[in-house]
């Protein structure tokens, strides 16, 4: 149990109560509203072949680029409509899970 | 040749054996800070008590120029004997024969200790040393680890299944722990995971030691994986010979009883609980205060700590107490700690050990993490388990019963046998602060001082509501009793239901969320 010795408080249903964290709650995910115009990589790999350029006009559905990630090339299809605003990477990149790979407009 | 030289030729055969690996590798084994497969065994049973069996046990391994290797015992040490008389089947891999690898003969000496453990119906203590799958062996070890796991599966429920990892446990090879009833892990010895670090960095990029991918603190406090945490291998050994005597041989019998103990006089069960709700203590003070000699012998200490598990005795008879914690989290139930409690209720109903509930808690921990995570799966296995449960089970609420929680944790329609409450319970559909602002939405809201309001209509559905003479006057709860008399209770209620019979539908099994 990594606890502090000072109280922290936790609210439920409106009442506040005096207690210790968790390592595990202090280390817990804030949750992010998803955004659509950044493409993040979900898992490590490289860019097999990028098609698509900066400024281009996607139709959502269209491929943005392959990447080889877990032995295998899969398409990275495009989730919205938009213009390319920025590519982050170039063939042959190899990129890490989280990275930002693309952003729309 | 007479039978005096045969017996001499036995004696060396043995010893040729029980070197084990050689001195190489024992030493290289005790630099490691291990103790070798044998004293391990040794330390753990009876002094004289252990009994070896497959000694001469050889490979049957003919590709990759194996039927040239002698592996002593083939890597693995099986036995029976006794720990403070209880009769127990054991095995022991030893690292220093091929890294404890295990090949069809290793798994079959397993599965061999492990039939006779079910048919004789004694406890099974299994330890792991072991670098995994004898690859040489190819797809006999996999039928070896399959094998383990059936046996498992069939011995669960049935006799107590004991882990004991002191070493390295990986691949496929943790799954027999993880379908044991308790994994024990030493600091600096344990390793348990699924992929190490090397194929981790390869395949993904994250840099990560061993000891932080799947060291023993990682799987105490984080995974829940493991059960009993300890610094040094005797120090496990202590701990897997104490749950021993908590717990029966199988499931036909019941723990032994031992000489009944009063609690000792430090722990005075008025002076923990504070009266204010918000304020914490810590649970096992008040468990310890009603137990026999003060000894609680606590389960899964690191993780999930806000609910707290184990073993007591009341007047000479195990117990197994759930209580929530009101000093970590407040004490509210989430996935880990409802995942820490349903287990641990279900291992109780199993082995015929009485449930105590001491009840404390505001709620469930709020959070998306906790949403997604899927709180409603995990939080149902409580609802489950206890609803199942048809060993003798017994709730005291201590302060607050709210909600969801108050039916989760043992409540009287989940078919308590008892319920007892203490002054200071706190029974209600919710906290005093969220139940006003709903109920008086319009009151406070319309207040020329809606803060004020608000504070005045808490107070009044405190007044009302916030406390146990509701529930009592619907039989919900059977008895408000001073929190001194809890301890005689306890130990009436448990002896009075000694011979209890409820009976549930017969079915094959039912489908709990798992």
């Amino acid at each position: 149990m990594e606890t502090e010795k000072k109280n922290k408080s936790l609210t439920i249903e409106g009442s506040k109560y005096l207690t210790h964290y968790t390592k595990k709650f202090k280390n817990r995910n804030q949750w992010v509203n998803p955004d659509e115009r950044i493409i993040k990589a979900v898992l490590p790999g490289s860019i097999y072949k990028l098609s698509v350029k900066e400024g281009q006009k996607i139709k959502k559905g269209n491929t943005l680029f392959v990447y080889e990630a877990m032995k295998m090339r899969n398409h990275y299809i495009a989730p919205i409509s938009g213009v390319i605003k920025k590519i982050n990477v170039k063939e042959g990149q190899v990129f890490k899970k989280g990275e930002v790979l693309l952003e729309f407009e | 040749m007479s039978l005096k030289r045969k017996t001499r030729e036995l004696i060396k055969r043995r010893e040729k054996v029980i070197s084990g690996g050689g001195e190489k590798a024992i030493k290289k084994q005790v630099a490691m800070g291990k103790l070798t497969a044998r004293d391990r065994i040794r330390s753990l049973l009876d002094k004289d008590s252990f009994h070896e069996y497959d000694l001469f046990v050889e490979h049957e391994a003919r590709d990759f120029d194996m039927e040239k290797k002698v592996l002593h015992g083939d890597g693995v040490i099986i036995g029976t004997g006794t720990i403070y008389g209880a009769p127990v089947c054991i095995y022991a891999q030893d690292f220093t024969v091929a890294g404890g690898s295990l090949g069809l003969m290793h798994a079959r000496k397993i599965t061999k200790i492990m039939d006779h453990a079910l048919k004789m119906r004694v406890p099974l203590i299994g330890i792991n040393d072991s670098g995994g799958a004898r690859i040489q062996e190819g797809v006999n070890s996999l039928a070896g680890y399959g094998e383990i796991f059936f046996r498992n599966t069939l011995s669960s429920g049935v006799i107590p299944q004991l882990s004991v990892i002191l070493g390295p446990c990986a691949g496929g090879a943790v799954y027999s722990p993880a379908l044991t009833d308790f994994v024990f892990v030493v600091e600096n010895i344990s390793k348990m995971f699924i992929t190490g670090p090397s194929v981790i960095k390869t395949v993904l990029g994250e840099e990560i030691s061993m000891e932080d991918l799947g060291g023993a603190r990682v799987h105490s406090e984080i995974t829940g994986n493991a059960h009993f945490y300890s610094l040094t291998e005797h120090e496990c050994f202590e701990q897997i010979k104490k749950l021993i005597t908590f717990i029966p041989w199988n499931n036909t019998q019941k723990a032994k009883a031992f000489p009944p103990k009063k609690p000792k006089s430090e722990f005075k069960i008025d002076d923990i609980v504070p009266s204010d709700p918000k304020q914490p203590y810590d649970v096992r003070d008040v468990i310890r205060a009603i137990v026999d000699d003060s000894d609680f012998f606590e389960i899964q200490e690191l993780f999930a700590a806000n609910i707290v598990i184990g073993f007591g005795r009341l007047d000479g008879d195990t117990v197994g107490f759930v209580a929530n914690q009101p000093k970590v989290l407040a004490g509210v139930l989430d996935c880990d700690s409802s995942d820490k409690a349903a287990r641990f209720v279900r291992y109780c109903d199993a082995f015929n050990i009485p449930i105590v509930v001491f009840e404390d808690m505001p709620g469930y921990l709020p959070g998306v993490d906790q949403e997604h995570a899927g709180v409603i799966r995990h939080g149902a296995k409580v609802l489950y388990a206890f609803s199942e449960a048809n060993v003798p089970k017994i709730t005291v609420i201590l302060r607050k019963a709210y909600g969801g929680g108050y039916i989760a944790m043992n409540s009287r329609h989940l078919r308590a046998d008892f319920v007892f409450a203490w002054p200071s319970a706190e029974i209600a559909v919710m906290g005093p602060e969220g139940a006003a602002n709903i109920i008086f939405r319009k009151e406070i809201s319309g207040a020329e001082d809606p803060e004020e309001m608000r504070k005045l209509k808490v107070k009044e559905y405190k007044e009302k509501f916030a406390n146990p003479y509701v529930a009592a006057a619907k039989g919900y709860i059977d008895s408000v009793i001073d929190p001194e008399e809890t301890r005689n209770m306890l130990v009436h209620a448990i002896k009075v239901s000694a011979n209890k019979i409820d009976n549930r539908p017969a079915k094959k099994h039912g489908i709990p969320p798992f």
